[in-house]
């Protein structure tokens, strides 16, 4: 049987610490979960180091361990949390390299997850790290996406950040673009909205809709395969991006380049412009396959109008 | 007790220091320096009697220092030629161009530069420390001391029970806020509080070389007390009746000390001539 995501960071963390003497640190590692089963059950002896719960200072104690060049792993339980554990890898590690010459390499994995959990926890928040030179951004929701992040983080002296999804450990299979034939709008999805346009590509099709599906793995440097410039120029009705974050960030920026690279419009979906709220009614959830298809068809009623 | 021939290396170290500073503050007041400077002059003290320390342990420490740190970087034996490479803004300065006064970085003496944000220095150092399990030094400013992410740092390191030393050059002034208007509570106190050996002191080599047997064995903290001559930056003295622990010093040790200070003087400002005529021609 395959293995899951959670299976393959799980053993790519014990690898890091058994075979290539890394750390991984973080607050509340080795607590009953194991962050969501992704970590083998190791201690401190291992490399598994417990932090204290002042989230400022953790990123800045992590940044000293990259300074000395032992690759640490940090885990950021909830990706809201990034607002206190970023800003001196943000600061400091991300520039490091470019100052003083000196690599500071880190991968900083931020796990996303959301429904009920209030402002803070919920949803993904990459966007906070996307503006700052000297880092590199990922969002892998299949094994095989992990394992080429891993690789490239032993290659390399990036800082690496690794926009995860708790919705996509159980994941076993690959997720590849869809982009065959012509399409009438292309969507680039981001983080766990690439598992719900695939019900949104099946919904439209029964419209004699034909969505084009680009998977955003490599946020940044954002790169752009020829083929999706390709599809973009000859489709209908352009493109959409969407994301697990808010789209006035990478979303928008993202749309503005394949809006540049090929001359159609690219309109965005993300988080709503509001708080999430713990309960149901006042959470902010990724956008839904309703919500895809209403906005879908909004772009085409806007396109066709003019 | 410190015998005349520690002084007088002491003395050696703080006064290249100085005479550095006070040539570097003409470069500032003649504007030939046209980036911000912070001075460190009044504090070399600290840096010079630590230097001096670690060398007599045969210890070469990762350092961590943030703004005022040019007498960090030169006790520590930086190279002062790239020092004032940097401070005039060229590629071939200890940082590149990059830094400034205020980010001084060499991997020389394994100082590393700091980003700019007051007291990171703390947590990063820490890090350093723990991953490497080499003796660190992080030296903070009262008012950075302040900064949270410091005071998460200084737990971390007393439950990891690192070999590091936290200095905390205590000037009394955040720019010119002084300390008692912006907190009620003492570093060392703070460092107790965490179980850290912690002392108050001044920064006389006799009073920090008491501490000498406790370096990089566990986390010691150390809140020295000093005086801040010039401006936080820029060319100007805050006040003229400010204690000179360097001219105190010179004082006591007499004609060799002063002789060591006029050479120095005349080394620096030969040194600093040659790199302004340099600039001058490019």
């Amino acid at each position: 049987m395959a293995k899951s995501l959670r299976e393959t960071i799980k053993e790519i963390t014990r690898t890091h610490l058994r075979r290539n003497k890394g750390i991984v640190l973080g607050q509340c590692l080795t607590a009953v979960g194991w962050v969501g089963g992704t970590l083998p059950k190791l201690y401190e002896k291992d490399g598994m180091i417990e932090l204290s719960m002042a989230d400022v200072a953790g990123g800045g104690i992590v940044v000293g361990a990259g300074l000395m060049g032992k690759r640490p792993i940090y885990v950021i339980r909830y990706q809201g949390f990034n607002w206190y554990n970023a800003p001196i890898i943000l600061n400091y590690a991300c520039k490091s390299k470019e100052i003083w010459k000196v690599p500071c390499p880190i991968l900083i994995r931020g796990i996303a997850m959301e429904g009920g959990i209030g402002p803070v926890a919920g949803s993904s928040h990459h966007s906070l790290y996307f503006r700052m030179p000297g880092i590199t951004i990922f969002s892998p929701m299949s094994p095989q996406e992990y394992k080429f992040i891993y690789k490239y983080f032993l290659k390399n002296d990036d800082v690496i950040y690794v926009s995860e999804h708790r919705s996509s450990f159980d994941n076993t299979l690959a997720l590849t673009d869809k982009l065959h034939g012509r399409c009438d709008i292309v969507i680039f999805a981001i983080s766990i909205t690439r598992f719900e346009v695939t019900e949104v590509k099946k919904m439209l099709k029964k419209k004699n809709i034909n969505i084009g599906v680009a998977n955003i793995f490599w946020i940044k440097p954002f790169k752009i395969k020829s083929l999706w410039i390709d599809k973009l120029k000859k489709s209908k009705y352009g493109g959409l991006v969407l994301d697990d974050d808010y789209d006035s960030g990478i979303a928008k920026s993202i749309a503005n380049d394949l809006n540049l690279k090929s001359g159609k419009k690219v309109f965005t979906l993300g988080l709503k412009n509001k708080s999430a709220g713990a309960s149901k009614q006042k959470d902010n959830l990724p956008p839904s396959s309703k919500e895809i298809i209403k906005k879908i068809e909004s772009i085409i009623a806007l396109i066709t109008k003019k | 007790m410190l015998s005349f021939n520690q002084k007088i290396n002491i003395f050696k170290t703080a006064s290249l220091c100085r005479n550095f500073e006070e040539e570097t503050f003409k470069h500032v007041k003649d504007k030939k320096i046209k980036i911000p400077i912070y001075l460190s002059a009044g504090q070399e003290y600290i840096s010079s009697t630590i230097s001096n320390l670690t060398q007599e342990l045969k210890i070469n420490p990762l350092i961590f220092g943030q703004h005022r740190c040019h007498s960090i970087y030169i006790s520590f034996g930086g190279n002062i030629s790239k020092l004032i490479n940097e401070l005039l803004g060229s590629s071939q300065g200890c940082t590149y161009g990059m830094g400034g006064s205020a980010s001084i970085h060499s991997k020389k003496i394994n100082m590393y530069g700091h980003d700019g944000h007051m007291g990171t220095q703390a947590p990063i150092g820490v890090g350093a420390c723990f991953a490497s399990k080499k003796p660190t030094i992080v030296f903070l400013g009262d008012a950075s001391a302040e900064e949270d992410y410091v005071l998460g740092a200084l737990g971390w390191a007393s439950t990891k029970n690192l070999p590091i030393v936290f200095i905390i050059e205590d000037n009394n002034l955040s720019i010119l806020t002084k300390k008692k208007i912006r907190r009620n509570w003492h570093m060392h106190d703070v460092g107790k509080a965490f179980k850290i050996k912690s002392y108050d002191i001044k920064d006389n080599p006799e009073e920090i070389y008491k501490h000498k047997s406790k370096f990089f064995k566990q986390p010691l903290l150390l809140n020295i007390n000093t005086n801040r001559i010039f401006w936080h930056s820029g060319a100007g003295q805050d006040s003229d009746k400010t204690f000179d622990r360097h001219k105190n010093e010179m004082k006591k040790l007499g004609k060799k000390a002063e002789d060591i200070d006029q050479n120095n003087k005349k080394k620096i400002a030969k040194l600093w001539q040659n790199h302004l005529e340099k600039q001058l021609k490019r």
